[in-house]
């Protein structure tokens, strides 16, 4: 019995949240990777691109419920994705054409397309705060919890109870259903594939006739989905603030790099690597081993390694270290 | 001559504009902004020192400003006695720790060979060494942190004289450069970019988190100065004598005797302001003239032309026998060294220190915007860029005002768009920034002022 709590507590409070915090790293992680294996350069903007598709979410949302349309139990923000990329994917093209099109032909080395997207990252960010505004919002509509810890301990009898929050659930399989269409299409496609050859090898690539401007382009509609999904995810289960969204860039680049930049697979992978290691780092397990060990034995203190202040430090470390032992990530990524 | 007629014009230009503020808005806003344009061009420098001379990419410059900052607190902030005997030991003790953890990492990794053995080793050292710091230390933070906390609950610094702080500044961002170069300096350009910026959060996550070190987000405040007071000023006779002087037309203006003694408190008020202004402006001015001197001397000797060989042509230099590591290195700490002593100058000139308030966006990327925009390696270019960025960072709200104004003018007090762009006036810094920054990049990619080589 007291295994059972013992796993309970663990699950409640850690496995659960960090799976859905891992997702929605996951999601950010193979956005940056992406743009980076095919685009060659490290995309600054990513967070503030994530926090512009959000943005639309967040104002259809308003939008939606102003005219009394609602999801049923579910968030009504799930209805306005499809829009919100919409929106996405112009503002990436836009800025694409104006911006990024230009380096790219002149074979600009990739410092200066960083350096472009910092200048990108600046003006988005303008843009969201002009027409949002930097203030906290919630969106999150519906029923909040799939399970209730009171509902779970009556059931079971148990004496902890097991809490799953809808986003929680929702961000999972969302996040599960986009990577698997994304990876089948990667993989299995004609566009997919052309794709991948392009990130290998850019001339080889163009010398067997494939089409840069459709490989760029597939590349930007990709990202746009991805960026808007693991931002709006991430907006329903904690909140939309554009400050936040601009911080977490530096995780998912973290989550990019330790799963190894410019591989797909390394980067959902490295997503839940560094959202595991967050979470496990900086739990409390005195209530897990207060069930585990013997009463002689229960711990005093809190048992904690790392304060809960130093989460994003964790991630950051475990970057620096992969970078020192293995520099081209968990999982061979491109060739620093 | 006139190869320098372009930097005499763009430096006027600069100057009639931060002239301009004074006439219209005011001369403390003047030369606040001055201020700040000085210390943004010592960061600069430095950042140009890495990007302009040697092509290293630092995005870690707000960990090595935060360092500076720090630098300040430890130095001039008088010990808290409280404190020192209730935890003092134990952090010492710590400190030895640290310090034996890392000579025997050295000795290890110098005396065995690469092995499974030595990685065992080394990883048994750093844990073993962790858990007894945080066995020693634990009680003692607690203890420090609840002496008075509402005004100590740190250890306090040396109480030496605050000056002293910016080279100690130098001092420490040196010794994080060090370390930060000795782990990421082999890597391509933009993860060497995306390494220092998560290394320079980190830095700051541990400044803002451990409150026994300097109060951590419960800022510290009162700082010493190098300059006086203004209260102390606003009672010193000469001081109001020498504004009686300046002033004496409008003084003879008034009718009364206690309206001229109004007038007169007012003018001392401001004066007061002024002089403590003028004061730290003289101050960074110096630090400004000296690093300039120094680094265009570096960058037209022999050192200056192998760094601009490395960044050129890595191979070809170090077939020619240059050690490119240990160069790269070397500038590295030297350009850091240089943000410290900015990240130091700008908490004694603020007077405060607030871990909370360094982030990145606003003490990496903006100071990178800078170096690009005034000029990748030209020391001149570099210091204008500091001044042209930081002015319309600053500006940029009062010159949106008005542009929202001029078009909006024909639309009702009351009119919902109109009052939304005005409450958002403040974030068209961020769209005036960046909008220049791609500007620049797009149709003078080396800046306003270019690296000139000057043949010999």
């Amino acid at each position: 019995m007291d295994l059972i709590n013992a796993v309970i507590v663990l699950l409640n409070y850690t496995i659960i949240p960090a799976l859905t915090y891992g997702s929605q790293l996951a999601l950010g992680a193979i956005f940056v990777t992406l743009i980076y294996g095919i685009l060659r350069f490290a995309n600054f903007a990513t967070g503030d691109m994530m926090s512009f598709g959000t943005m639309f979410a967040v104002l259809l949302t308003y939008y939606f419920q102003s005219i009394g349309i609602s999801f049923g139990f579910l968030p009504t923000a799930l209805l306005t994705i499809p829009f919100a990329i919409f929106m996405m994917i112009l503002y990436m093209l836009l800025i694409d054409q104006t911006v990024f099109k230009y380096y790219r032909i002149k074979k600009s080395p990739p410092v200066q397309l960083a350096m472009v997207s910092v200048g990108v990252m600046f003006v988005t960010q303008a843009v969201i705060r002009i027409i949002i505004g930097p203030t906290d919002r919630r969106f999150l509509d519906g029923e909040k919890f799939i399970l209730k810890a009171t509902e779970f301990k009556e059931m079971t009898g148990l004496a902890e109870g097991l809490t799953i929050k809808s986003t929680q659930m929702i961000t999972i399989v969302v996040t599960i259903i986009v990577v698997a269409i994304m990876f089948w299409f990667l993989n299995k496609t004609k566009t997919g594939t052309s794709m991948r050859a392009y990130s290998d090898n850019e001339d080889l690539a163009l010398l067997s006739g494939i089409d840069p401007k459709k490989v760029v382009l597939i590349t930007w509609i990709i990202a746009g989905i991805l960026a808007t999904i693991g931002g709006i995810l991430y907006g329903l289960d904690k909140s939309y603030r554009p400050f936040v969204y601009f911080n977490n860039m530096l995780p998912i680049f973290a989550a990019a790099i330790v799963g190894g930049i410019g591989n797909p697979y390394g980067a959902f992978f490295g997503g839940y690597v560094i959202a595991f290691a967050e979470i496990f780092l900086t739990y409390a397990y005195k209530r897990f081993l207060v069930y585990i060990l013997p009463e002689s034995l229960e711990p005093n203190s809190l048992m904690q390694l790392l304060s809960t202040d130093y989460k994003f430090a964790i991630s950051f470390s475990i970057l620096v270290i992969v970078l020192i032992f293995r520099p081209s990530g968990i999982f061979e990524g491109k060739r620093i | 001559m006139r190869n320098y007629l372009n930097i005499i014009v763009a430096y006027s230009i600069m100057m009639l504009l931060i002239i301009l503020v004074g006439i219209f808005q005011s001369w403390s806003i003047a030369l606040t902004i001055f201020n700040y344009c000085m210390i943004s061009a010592v960061m600069t420098l430095g950042a140009n020192i890495q990007w302009g001379y040697a092509g290293l990419i630092n995005f870690g410059i707000m960990g090595y400003t935060a360092l500076g900052g720090l630098a300040v607190v430890l130095v001039s902030v008088s010990p808290v006695p409280e404190a020192w005997s209730v935890g003092g030991v134990n952090m010492m003790t710590c400190l030895g720790i640290i310090i034996i953890m890392i000579f025997s990492t050295r000795y290890i990794l110098k005396n065995i060979q690469k092995s499974k053995k030595r990685n065992y080793l080394i990883a048994g050292i750093i844990i073993v060494g962790l858990i007894l710091i945080k066995i020693i230390a634990g009680p003692a933070i607690e203890q420090i942190e609840a002496v008075d906390p509402a005004k100590t609950g740190f250890l306090g610094g040396l109480g030496l004289p605050v000056l002293f702080s910016w080279i100690v500044g130098g001092l420490f961002a040196a010794g994080l450069a060090f370390i930060v170069g000795k782990v990421a300096l082999g890597l391509r350009a933009d993860y060497l970019a995306i390494a220092t910026l998560l290394i320079a959060e980190i830095v700051v996550s541990i400044i803002k988190h451990e409150d026994w070190l300097a109060r951590g987000v419960k800022n510290v405040i009162g700082l010493k100065r190098p300059a006086p007071y203004e209260i102390d000023l606003q009672t010193s006779p000469w001081f109001i004598n020498l504004v009686e002087k300046f002033h004496s037309a409008k003084l003879d203006l008034a009718n009364s005797l206690s309206e001229r003694q109004d007038i007169l408190n007012q003018l001392v008020i401001d004066a007061s302001s002024v002089y403590v202004k003028l004061c730290f402006a003289g101050m960074f001015l110096v630090v400004v003239i000296i690093l300039l001197i120094i680094t265009q001397k570096a960058l037209y000797s022999p050192w200056g032309r192998m760094m601009r060989a490395i960044r050129d042509n890595e191979e070809a230099a170090s077939a020619m026998g240059k050690n490119v590591v240990k160069q790269h290195l070397f500038i590295f700490i030297l350009g850091s060294a240089i943000v410290g002593i900015a990240g130091a100058m700008m908490v004694t000139n603020d007077g405060l220190f607030t871990p909370g308030s360094y982030r990145p966006m606003r003490y990496t990327f903006v100071i990178w915007v800078m170096v690009i925009v005034g000029g990748t390696g030209n020391n001149f270019g570099a210091i204008l860029g500091g001044f042209v960025v930081w002015f319309l960072w600053v500006e940029a709200a009062p010159i949106a005002l008005f542009f929202i104004n001029l078009f909006t003018a024909h639309l009702p007090e009351t009119n919902e768009i109109k009052v939304h762009l005005i409450n958002s006036a403040p974030y068209f810094r961020f769209l005036l920034v960046g909008i220049g920054l791609l500007f620049i990049m797009r149709f003078r990619p080396q800046g306003i002022i270019p690296e000139k080589i000057i043949k010999q």
